[in-house]
This record gives C-alpha cells, sequence and structure tokens, in this order.
C-alpha cells in the first residue's frame, strides 16, 4: 500500500502544470475505457458460451445424430469394391481380388535372421540379403511384398511371427489378358483408372456401379486373332479392326494392334497403350468414296445412270489426280464406286458442291471427334479452309484424317436405312437404342446398300465375300502420309463391310497399318489384298456365333462357269454368250428405270436370297447398260465376277 | 489458512496480499490439466516420431515447471518494470524474427523455427505479450497527453511486425495480433466511425488472407462446403468428442491421438474430450473464461490507462488463442493452427503465454485502494 501510494504521489507532481485539464482527459478515458472494455468482455464470454453449447451438442447430443462409430474413413490406400466390368453376355472382362500385403515394422521385430529365414520358407521368391536389409532398418514400416495369395497370407500369418503385419488390399485383374486391351484401359495401383472405359467410368466403378459394355469378347476373340494373322502374314506394324451393330451404334468389337496387358500395367507403352481405333486418326482413302457417292445421289445430283469422263487424269494447280484401276473411259456411278476410280468420284464431289459434301460429311459424324465413352477420342483432321481441291480429294479420302471408328460409323448411316447413331461401348438396353438422326432417305440407303454389295461381287472387295453370307463394302488403300508428301511404300489398307447387304446389321472395318506384299497376293498390300480377306473371315466365323444361318443355296454355287481370276485391279472381260445366258436365268433386268424416287421393298431378313437379287437388279442393270454402250472394255454380268473368285 | 501473516511486509508478504490469488488458482488449474493432458496426448505421436514414450510429456514438464516459475518471478514487478520488461522483450522477439526469415527452417510451407542446438524457437509467440504491452503505453500516453503521436506509433508498429508475421507466413498468428491490437484501439477510445473502419479491415485482411494463401482457402472452403468432405483432423476431433461423450472413455482410452498427428498440440482439447469428457471440458472452458473475465473485472477497478488497456490486450490475446483452438477442435470455425495456452504441446508457446500471465498478474495487483480514487 505505501510503495503504491507513494507512485500516485510522484505522478501527481508530474503532472502538475494544467493537471486540472489532464485530470479530466483521464477520468473521460477512463470511463470510455471501461465502458468498452465491458463490451469487449461480453462478447468474449458469448464467445466461450458458444463454445460451451456446442460441446454439449456434440457430446451429449451427438449433433449430426449419425452414428459416427460405424463410418470407415475412405483409405485412399485402399480402394474398396471397385466393380466389375462385363461384356454384353455378361462374361467378366475386370474384376477386383482382395488381396494382402505383407509389412514389417522392424522395431517390434525380435530376431531379424530367424524371422528372414521363416519367411523364405513360405515365400521362396524372397531375397534373404534383401530381406535382412528391411528387417534391420529403423523405420517403424517397411513393405516385404505385395498382393499375397490366400494361401500364401494364411501360411505367413500362421509362423506367428511379431513385427509382421498385413494391409488389406485390392487387385485389378482383368481375366481375358489383352484381349480388350483399349476398351477396358487400366488401373495404376492404387486402382485409379488411368485410361479405357476404367478412367471413363472411374467414379462409377468406385461407387460399385458394375458396367456392362456392348463387346462381345467372343467376337473380339475373333477379330484380334484376323488382325493378328493379317499383321503376321503382312509384317505390319500395326492394325484396327471395329465390329459396329449398325441400328444400335453398339460396339461390339474394338481391337487396336499392338496391344498391352492390362494385368501388366508396365506392358502399356505409347505404342501399345494407343487405341488406333478411336483415337488415332489417318486419311482413310477410297472408302470414302461411298460417302462421296450417298450425298451425290441423296442430294439429287446424280442418279445410277449418270456418268463421268474418267478417260484422262484430273490436273488442277499442281496437283494430278489419276484412277489406281485406270479404265480410261466414262464410268457410271455404280462403276465409279466398283472400280475404285478417283477422277469420278473427285468429279462427282465437284457437282455437289463444297457446302453440301462438308454439311453431309458433318452429319455422318466425320468433322467432330465421336461422342464415345472412352477418354482416348480423337480429333479428326479437316481443312481449314475447304477450297475445289480439298473437295476433289476428300471425295476420294485424302486430305480429311478420321479414326476408323468414325468411318465404321459413317459408313452405319449408308447402310441402315440413312440414320446417324452415336457409337458407344455400353450395352444399350433393348428397344432403349437412340433411333437416331435422319441423314439420308431410305431409298439412297437402299442404293448404296446395292452398290456396296456389288463391291464385293464385282469389284475390289471380293476376297471379302463370306460362303453363305451377303457381304457388301469398300477398300481403301493410302499412301501414308510422310514429312514431304507421300510415302509410296507405306500404306494404309483397309476394308470397311457390312452385312448382310439385305438387312444390314453389323459394319465390319479392317485397318491394316504398313502391310507388306508377299507372294501370295503377288506383292499387293492393297485394301481390297489385305483387309478384305480379314474381313470375310470375322464375318464368316462371328455370323454363325450370332445364329446367322448361312444362305442355303450360296451363289458361287449357281454359276457354272469357273475362271480363276488373278488380280483384282483387273476384272475379267466376259464373252458376251455367258452374259446372254445368265441375264435369262436371271430375274429380266431390262427394261431398267432406275429411279429414286421408286418405292424400295423393306428388307426381309428371311428371305435374303430374293431380297438380293432385287437390290442387285438395279445397280447392276446401270452396269449393264454401260456394257452394251462401251464396246472398249465390256464388263461381265455380276454372275460372271462371281464365279470367278 | 494464510501462514503468511496480513501485516507480513516483505516482498512476498506484499505479493501475497496484493496479487490475485484467484487468477493464480485457475492458472495452476490450467497448468495441472495441461501436465494431464499432456500425459495422455502425447506418447502416440512420440512413438511415431521414433522417441521414447514420453519424450513430449518430459520436455512439456520442464515448459510448464519454467512457465510457473516466469509467471511467479514476473508477477513480482511493478508497471513501469513491466513495460520495460516489454519493450526489452518484444525488441528480442522481433530481431530474432527476422532472423528466422533468413535463418529458419521450413516445416510444412512456412519458415516460423529457429533452431538453436537442439531447441527449436518460435520467435513469433514472444513478440506478442511486449507488443501489447508496449501499444497500450503508446494509447494511454496519446490518450492522456494529445501531442503525443501514440496512435501512429503503435500502427506503425502493427503493420511492421504483421508483416514479419505475413512472411513467414503465419495468418493465424497475424489474427491474434490483430484482434489484440484492434481491441486495444477500441478500447482506447477510438472513435466509433474508425472503430467501424478497422472493423472492416479486418475483414478485408481475412478475406484477402482467404486469395492470397493457398492453405487458408482451402481449408476455408472445406468448411463452408462440408459435403466436400470435411478436413481429416476435423472429422476426427468431431469423432473424438463423440466418443467421448458425457464423461470420456476413460484416461488412456482415447483413440483419436493413435491417428491424429497433432493430437498434443493442436488437436489437444479432442484428446480432452474423448478421454475426460464433456465434464473436463467445460471445466476447462469455465477456467479460462474465467482468467479472462476475473482480469477484466479487476482492471475495470484500475485507475490507470495504460494498466487497463496493457491487461486488456494480453487477455484478449489469450482469450482469442482459447476461442480460435477450441473452435477449429469442435468444427465452429475453418481448422486453425493454434496452441490452447498450457494445455498444448510447445515450449515456445508455453513460456511466452507465461510471460504474458506473468505480466497479468503483475498489472492487476492492489494497489492504492482499487476503486478508492473513484
Amino acid at each position: 500500500m505505501a510503495a503504491a501510494k507513494s507512485k500516485t504521489t510522484g505522478k501527481s507532481t508530474r503532472k502538475s502544470s494544467g493537471a486540472r485539464r489532464i485530470e479530466g482527459a483521464r477520468k473521460q478515458a477512463m470511463e470510455t475505457g471501461r465502458n468498452r472494455l465491458l463490451v469487449t468482455g461480453i462478447v468474449l464470454s458469448l464467445a466461450f458460451a458458444a463454445i460451451g453449447v456446442r460441446l454439449v451438442d456434440l457430446t451429449v447430443f451427438q449433433a449430426g445424430g449419425e452414428p459416427r462409430l460405424a463410418q470407415i474413413e475412405p483409405n485412399p490406400e485402399v480402394a474398396s469394391g471397385r466393380a466389375d466390368i462385363v461384356d454384353r453376355n455378361g462374361i467378366l472382362l475386370a474384376t477386383s481380388l482382395p488381396t494382402a500385403s505383407l509389412f514389417a515394422d522392424p522395431s517390434a521385430v525380435l530376431n531379424a535372421q530367424e524371422v528372414a529365414d521363416k519367411l523364405i520358407t513360405e515365400l521362396p521368391e524372397l531375397n534373404r540379403q534383401e530381406l535382412l536389409g528391411k528387417l534391420k532398418t529403423k523405420s517403424r514400416f517397411v513393405w516385404i511384398t505385395r498382393n499375397l495369395t490366400p494361401k500364401q497370407h494364411y501360411k505367413v500369418n500362421r509362423l506367428g511371427l511379431p513385427g509382421l503385419g498385413f494391409q488389406r488390399g485390392e487387385r485389378r485383374v482383368y481375366p481375358h489378358g489383352r484381349l480388350a486391351a483399349h476398351a477396358l484401359g487400366l488401373t495404376d495401383v492404387d486402382g485409379r483408372g488411368i485410361a479405357g472405359l476404367e478412367q471413363n467410368f472411374d467414379r462409377a466403378l468406385r461407387a460399385g456401379n458394375r458396367i456392362q459394355v456392348s463387346l462381345d469378347i467372343r467376337i473380339q476373340s475373333m477379330m484380334r486373332q484376323e488382325l493378328a494373322a493379317a499383321v503376321r502374314e503382312f509384317r505390319a506394324i500395326g492394325a484396327a479392326g471395329v465390329v459396329l451393330d449398325a441400328n444400335s451404334g453398339e460396339l461390339v468389337s474394338l481391337v487396336s494392334l499392338p496391344d498391352f496387358d492390362p494385368n501388366e500395367p508396365s506392358s502399356a507403352g505409347p505404342e501399345t497403350a494407343f487405341n488406333r481405333v478411336t483415337k488415332g486418326v489417318y486419311e482413310m482413302g477410297s472408302t470414302f468414296k461411298l460417302f462421296t457417292a450417298a450425298m451425290a445421289l441423296d442430294s439429287g445430283t446424280v442418279d445410277l445412270n449418270s456418268s463421268y469422263d474418267a478417260s484422262q487424269p484430273i490436273k488442277i494447280s499442281r496437283f494430278t489426280i489419276r484412277d489406281f484401276h485406270a479404265k480410261n473411259r466414262w464410268l457410271s456411278v455404280p462403276e465409279i464406286i466398283v472400280y475404285s476410280s478417283n477422277i469420278g468420284a473427285a468429279k462427282m464431289a465437284v457437282d455437289v458442291g463444297t457446302k453440301t459434301q462438308r454439311d453431309y460429311l458433318d452429319r455422318f459424324g466425320l468433322l467432330r471427334p465421336a461422342a464415345l465413352e472412352l477418354p482416348e477420342v480423337g480429333k479428326p483432321l479437316v481443312p481449314k479452309r475447304w477450297r475445289k481441291i480439298n473437295t476433289m480429294t476428300i471425295a476420294y479420302g485424302y486430305g480429311i484424317a478420321v479414326s476408323p471408328l468414325q468411318l465404321a460409323s459413317g459408313v452405319a448411316v449408308l447402310v441402315n436405312g440413312g440414320r446417324y447413331v452415336p457409337p458407344t461401348v455400353l450395352k444399350t438396353v433393348a428397344g432403349n437404342s437412340s433411333t437416331g438422326k435422319r441423314v439420308l432417305s431410305e431409298e439412297t440407303s437402299e442404293l448404296m446398300r446395292g452398290l456396296m454389295r456389288l463391291v464385293v461381287t464385282n469389284g475390289t472387295g471380293r476376297k471379302a465375300a463370306a460362303k453363305g453370307y451377303i457381304v457388301g463394302g469398300k477398300t481403301g488403300t493410302t499412301d501414308k502420309l510422310a514429312v514431304r508428301g507421300y510415302r509410296k511404300n507405306a500404306t494404309l489398307s483397309s476394308f470397311v463391310g457390312a452385312f448382310p447387304m439385305n438387312a444390314p446389321r453389323y459394319i465390319v472395318l479392317v485397318m491394316v497399318d504398313e502391310p507388306k506384299g508377299n507372294k501370295r497376293t503377288f506383292n499387293y498390300a492393297t485394301g481390297g489384298w489385305v483387309a478384305a480377306p480379314a474381313v470375310g473371315r470375322v464375318i464368316q466365323r462371328m455370323a454363325s456365333l450370332i445364329g446367322m444361318a448361312p444362305d442355303r443355296q450360296p451363289e458361287p454355287a449357281k454359276v457354272p462357269v469357273k475362271k480363276p481370276m488373278i488380280k483384282a485391279s483387273t476384272p475379267p472381260k466376259a464373252s458376251p454368250g455367258i452374259s446372254k445366258r445368265k441375264t435369262a436365268a436371271a430375274p429380266p433386268p431390262a427394261p431398267i428405270t432406275v429411279s429414286r424416287a421408286s418405292p424400295s421393298p423393306a428388307p426381309r431378313r428371311n428371305d435374303s436370297a430374293a431380297d438380293e437379287t432385287l437390290m442387285l437388279q438395279r445397280v447392276r442393270a446401270v452396269l449393264d447398260v454401260r456394257d452394251k454402250k462401251s464396246e472398249a472394255d465390256a464388263v461381265g454380268p455380276p454372275e460372271q465376277a462371281l464365279a470367278t473368285y | 489458512m494464510s501462514a503468511i501473516a496480513r501485516t507480513d511486509t516483505s516482498l512476498v508478504g506484499r505479493w501475497w496480499w496484493t496479487i490475485d490469488r484467484w487468477t493464480l488458482a485457475a492458472l495452476a488449474s490450467i497448468v495441472v490439466v495441461g501436465a494431464v493432458l499432456t500425459l495422455a496426448a502425447s506418447p502416440p505421436e512420440a512413438e511415431r516420431l521414433g522417441f521414447d514414450t514420453f519424450y513430449f510429456a518430459r520436455r512439456q514438464f520442464v515448459f510448464l515447471g519454467m512457465a510457473v516459475a516466469v509467471i511467479f518471478a514476473i508477477s513480482f514487478l511493478s508497471p513501469r518494470n513491466i513495460r520495460r520488461l516489454a519493450v526489452f522483450s518484444m525488441v528480442g522477439a522481433i530481431i530474432l524474427m527476422v532472423a528466422t526469415l533468413f535463418l529458419g527452417t521450413e516445416i510444412k510451407g512456412a519458415t516460423r523455427w529457429l533452431h538453436i542446438g537442439s531447441y527449436s524457437l518460435q520467435a513469433s509467440e514472444f513478440v506478442k505479450p511486449g507488443f501489447a504491452v508496449v501499444c497500450a503505453w503508446m494509447f494511454s500516453e496519446q490518450r492522456l497527453d494529445g501531442r503525443f503521436h501514440g496512435y501512429a506509433i503503435s500502427t506503425g508498429l502493427f503493420l511492421f511486425v504483421v508483416g514479419l508475421l505475413l512472411m513467414q507466413p503465419d495468418v493465424g498468428m497475424s489474427v491474434v495480433i490483430a484482434a489484440m491490437w484492434g481491441v486495444q484501439f477500441f478500447v482506447a477510445g477510438l472513435p466509433l466511425l474508425l472503430v467501424l473502419g478497422i472493423g472492416f479491415a479486418f475483414l478485408a485482411g481475412t478475406v484477402g488472407a482467404y486469395f492470397a494463401f493457398g492453405h487458408v482457402q482451402a481449408r476455408v472452403d472445406r468448411f463452408l462446403d462440408p459435403a466436400g468432405g470435411e478436413s481429416y483432423q476435423v472429422s476426427r476431433a468431431l469423432e473424438a468428442f463423440y466418443n467421448g461423450g458425457w464423461a470420456g472413455r476413460g484416461p488412456g482410452e482415447g483413440r483419436v491421438k493413435e491417428v491424429l498427428p497433432d493430437a498434443h498440440a493442436d488437436f489437444i482439447f479432442a484428446v480432452a474430450g474423448e478421454e475426460f469428457g464433456l465434464v473436463l471440458c467445460l471445466a476447462l472452458v469455465a477456467l479460462f473464461a474465467f482468467v479472462v473475465l476475473r482480469g477484466f473485472s479487476r482492471v475495470l477497478k484500475s485507475d490507470d490507462l495504460y494498466v487497463l488497456l496493457a491487461t486488456t490486450g494480453l487477455l484478449v490475446q489469450f482469450a482469442v488463442q482459447v476461442i480460435i483452438n477450441m473452435a477449429s477442435n469442435i468444427n465452429l470455425m475453418p481448422p486453425k493452427g493454434m496452441t490452447l495456452p498450457f494445455i498444448s504441446y510447445g515450449g515456445s508457446s508455453t513460456l511466452a503465454l507465461a510471460l504474458g500471465m506473468g505480466m497479468v498478474l503483475a498489472l492487476t495487483r492492489d494497489r492504492q485502494g482499487g476503486g478508492e480514487n473513484r
């Protein structure tokens, strides 16, 4: 008290001058300070009270009400219950197996030597030195080995060694190995999808939702075998194969070679993991002539009887457009397709017009990336400025690059009655499939079916014929782009087919990358020699699998004349006599008035032979008419061609 | 019955009869609870880091012993000597903070620690009590003598210290210092318009921190949108309170300490909740609130503006740390690393708080008959 008193006195002497004023200010300041301190105290009290209330709320009333004890925090290291992926028939394509991984806590290991010896009796693949090193480290946690089998797990556990522990884990297993690698993709060590369906549906799969895909693993297997055979035979660097349901857009098979084994993620290198079907975009070549013909017919620019002068190569600016299978004469629309005439296709496209061409290609789904449920979807390469020269080259498939998948779904439009159905890798529930957007009229589609059939009966695609089934399609062979210009000896050979042509159900596409011709193919490595036979074999094999009975009277049997044909590039010259005899047997071809307006009968699957007759009758007639006109290079009736194969 | 007679005028005798024994008792209780909780919460962390089981507990016991000694020693000082001590400790701490920026080690993205031998020192903890007292001095001088530029000096000092803190960066500590300084300024009689202005500046600073510092943003986002999952630590802490219930699971029976890396420091309150239940948690809240409000009520009777402001600053700092730590633990606000005074593990924090509380005890001693002057 005394000390305090003396202090006060000291203070008051110090501020003796103007003490009254200062004393007043001091009093006022103290008054304000006390009032405001009270406010502060009240605010802090409220904060403490809020904490108290919240504590009661948490502990007594268990705010939130959820039984927190039962909740298991998702451990990012152990993704539990990643769902299965199955094919369209429910066959398991990807699943997760629980595994146990062995770790050690070296500080709790009593005798490292003993532990190592005992462990090696059960896990002989371990290296003793390495194991001892791990067991003697200072850390509290070391992995010994991952993914034990249940039997190993049991045996190690039975050793009863202290300091060892198991981490429950999960391993993604693909029972079919590399068979559907590109569609399925793969997961990383933490069970996250990093490619393909695994990536695209990562969230759904984690949430435990089973994914049923549109693939049929049996057809996938056939396609892969045939592709691998083609790659082997023609020493190709790769291949792509697609089987697409023409009506629902479902991908029944998707194969890209070379491939990888998703069970061994290290096998997925940049080359092997590349999905040629969906990610790769390529100049497709002559298969594009189908689109050119379809848009020309559909827009009314030409009819089947229209013809173009293909006797001279086209010279435009510094380019020359020539024909591979040159006929050096006027060609009708069917002939342009059957003989794969670049000149004819280019002239036809010019007549169609650049804008119309672009509109149609867009509606065929060729100018935009396919809206597929895979992360690996390639963007088509389309000219920025679309000039006359672009129109001409695009007419026969150069100067535009699309993915094989886009080509297949575009061709589906040509044959399925003219509707664009977006492709999908998910199984579509029956009756739930989208009806698609109309692109072509039913009549155009019908004519296209005939033209595609003609390519297989009379043209470059004869080797795609499958005994007992009505196959149609179109070949394509392109020189691959090099840094400057095109490489002559590096080609992409493809065939896009459809069957059965009277009521097409499937599009089958095979593309072989850089095939080399061999003796059997007379050194040809064209689509007709390399890809068409593979398509034919796939169709032959898958048709019986999907329960499609072959025609009892296969056409070749009807034809008496058998004259072997050597090269696809030179159609045989037929004698008029044979021609006449055959025309008599077949339904009367003349007088033919090909009219696009004439109603076409709906294709019926159960009467395929009659359907085909009717279908071919119309397109074939034009060929006959042209034969009569053209003295120099007569083409025999289709039966002749069929007989020769 | 007290062993010291009221007539005892020795240093200790005077101290005993003028000191606020209730606050002393409350602080002693907090220290005891802190010691018990450290024993409960720190062994798993010590084992995780490869130390022996009671490594942290032993160290914290030493710190707490030192803290008690510091509190006692400082509580003997006169207000004037407190002021000297404050200036000295603040200048020293600022020098060390600058040194930290250049010599400190970066831990989890922030440079806050200075390593001296086997000890690490968080200099910014020691700047707080000194800063509070120096600012109180500056405010009161200007208030009593209008010619002195106390407001300007303290504002400059504030900006300098916060600047140093944000360079580390240490947003939490900046918030504590800003709250403390703001309240002092408010109590010192800042015009209400300016109070509003500073309030807005504080708000703007908080929002600014949200945009300027990624880790602040992440925490706030998670707090505002719990659907995205509360942070791991917070959800574990909440679980601990659920499991604790009324009376807790019993000493040593808690699980949260096994999974929370900061169970012995920032999340020790959750350990208290799990093992000792609501009873101890509420007792702790009451003890802390008592220290703060008791200090306020003592200082209300004081006649010295400097004492009033200094005590206010020190107690607000103490209260804000308690509130932020507890509110983080029970998910009332985005998690903010902040120690619970005398409970959380940490030498710098414990000793710096002892410094502050010693000052509070010294400033709130009975002098000149308290309210007699009124």
